[in-house]
């Protein structure tokens, strides 16, 4: 089973607690009315799903329900690190060499 | 139909309530499980500068730490999350109507009669809630008074460790028969 760091629980914890919420950093238009039908199915519908490094929202569903963000690999299925909703996308992750 | 309805006030007093899978027990090598008493609940949410004056009233400060909670005359306040906490009272004072003298912002929801109660208790105790909860149960991560919102088997409950070898688990009332049978078969495998 994973272990996943909860911000907000400040500790892991199994991940049978927790619930994947999609990509994360995905800003919601302000006028959402006055944007092209373009722009609306890349907000809507377009999702990046790389191979690697993914930001993501997740939900500590069944601990303390706090939605947050996770950055996670998706060839290893491993956490890089986890961050409060509402922080800024981490400049530099820990252990990356580069 | 005036007259329906004061009839139906004037039954209602005979009638009995009956709590979920009330006096229920079950014992195996090492642990007890049993359905606790009926006790008074609130769901309380409230922002950071609330917390001081619903603290005097509940007469319990309330946790700030995660996986923590707080004791004091037979009220117990439990952390759930950052803004969110799950009052039990045991001794029959209703912490409903003592938030309700709160002018501060907050939001109480009585949820006394929605949570099943049930005790694990003995030596085997962490081993029979460990058989669906996922949680390190060892007293170095889950110490006395460590109450956490977690997940038993396919259902949601909140976990207190109330003493070194005694859990309290709540869970739903719909939950309950669930929950009990659950710990009641773990009990059993964790007397082997």
């Amino acid at each position: 089973m994973l272990l996943i760091r909860c911000p907000y629980c400040e500790e892991e914890r199994p991940e049978l607690e927790f619930r994947n919420a999609g990509e994360a950093h995905i800003a919601r238009s302000a006028n959402i009315a006055a944007e092209s039908d373009d722009d609306f199915e890349k907000f809507f519908f377009i999702r990046a799903n790389p191979k690697g490094v993914i930001y993501e929202r997740w939900r500590h569903i069944h601990g303390c329900a706090r939605f947050f963000n996770a950055v996670r690999d998706t060839v290893t299925d491993k956490f890089v690190m986890t961050y409060k909703a509402g922080e800024p996308k981490p400049e530099k992750l820990p252990g990356a060499s580069k | 139909m005036a007259k329906a309805a004061a009839k139906t006030n004037a039954a209602s007093p005979s009638v009995e309530r009956r709590p979920a899978l009330a006096g229920r027990a079950v014992s195996a090598a090492g642990v007890k499980v049993e359905i606790l008493p009926p006790a008074e609940r609130i769901s309380l949410r409230a922002p950071q500068a609330s917390l001081a004056a619903l603290s005097k009233a509940l007469g319990v400060t309330l946790p700030a730490k995660p996986k923590t909670s707080a004791t004091k005359g037979g009220r117990t306040a439990l952390w759930l999350g950052p803004d969110e906490w799950l009052i039990i009272d045991e001794a029959g004072k209703d912490p409903l109507a003592d938030c309700a003298k709160v002018s501060a912002l907050h939001s109480a929801v009585g949820i006394s009669h929605r949570n099943v109660a049930i005790s694990v208790t003995g030596p085997a105790a962490a081993v029979t809630v460990n058989a669906g909860c996922p949680q390190d149960l060892s007293l170095d991560a889950f110490p006395v008074g460590a109450a956490s919102r977690t997940i038993l088997g396919k259902s949601e409950i909140v976990l207190m460790r109330t003493a070194a070898d005694a859990f309290r688990v709540e869970c739903w009332r719909s939950l309950s028969d669930y929950v009990f049978t659950l710990l009641s078969e773990a009990a059993s495998d964790a007397a082997n």
